[in-house]
């Protein structure tokens, strides 16, 4: 299973990256699940972090699937 | 409609003029409200000298236009332009223009009020402070 997976702002900065590409076995994995894989234990998912699969919001137990983009970031703060 | 993320500084008033004189619909709308987010040179007590704003290209237009559709659901509106700013952003820029078209007021002011303030809490834009010693992530939005 291939996932997209992309990190802004001070996330990005925290992992010290923008994006991975995920293989992810074949067994189904949250978004919360996907967080551990590619930030390591020394980076647990913070509780304000916003998660989107494929440009939606998402809650962090939604499930991914192959070939999805999915995208980690803080609260935003545009306007 | 049209939505739009722009790199570049834009005029406001031009972006109004230039919009309004292009969709043709003089003699239809009664009423427009806009509003103009601008850079502050202060935030949180601290004296702000710069910013950099960056955005979920793709998200950032769909969540745009979803709130853009949602408000047209609400009220009767003839038309919506939104401009929003990213990249490096001086002292007194522009940040975000939402100007809306309607026959009365009500859906004019009702409607660019929602779209601003769901564009804050849904549209993935975030803004990095640059301060005189350092520079940090804005964390959350002013009540408004």
């Amino acid at each position: 299973m291939s996932i997209k997976v992309k990190y802004f702002a001070s996330l990005r900065e925290i992992l010290g990256r923008s994006e991975d590409s995920v293989d992810a076995g074949n067994g189904p994995i949250t978004v919360a699940e996907l967080w551990d894989k590619v930030a390591g234990e020394q980076n647990s998912l913070p509780d304000n972090v916003l998660t989107a699969i494929n440009m939606e919001y998402v809650k962090a137990d939604a499930r991914v699937k192959d070939g999805d983009e999915v995208a980690f970031f803080p609260p935003v703060t545009g306007g | 409609m049209n939505i739009e993320i722009r790199q570049e500084a834009f005029n406001p008033w031009y972006e109004i003029e230039t919009y309004q004189a292009q969709i043709q619909k003089s003699g239809q709308f009664g009423a427009q409200a806009t509003f103009i987010g601008s850079m502050r040179d202060f935030n949180e007590g601290d004296r702000v000298t710069g910013m950099q704003l960056e955005h979920y290209p793709g998200m950032t237009e769909k969540h745009l236009e979803e709130i853009c559709n949602e408000a047209g659901n609400k009220w009767e509106l003839i038309d919506i332009l939104v401009l929003h700013r990213v990249g490096t952003i001086n002292i007194a820029d522009p940040i975000v223009l939402v100007s809306v078209w309607s026959a009365h007021r009500a859906a004019a002011f009702e409607a660019c009020r929602f779209i601003m303030e769901d564009l804050k809490s849904k549209a993935p834009f975030w803004k990095q402070e640059m301060l005189k010693e350092g520079k940090r992530w804005v964390e959350k939005n002013t009540p408004g």
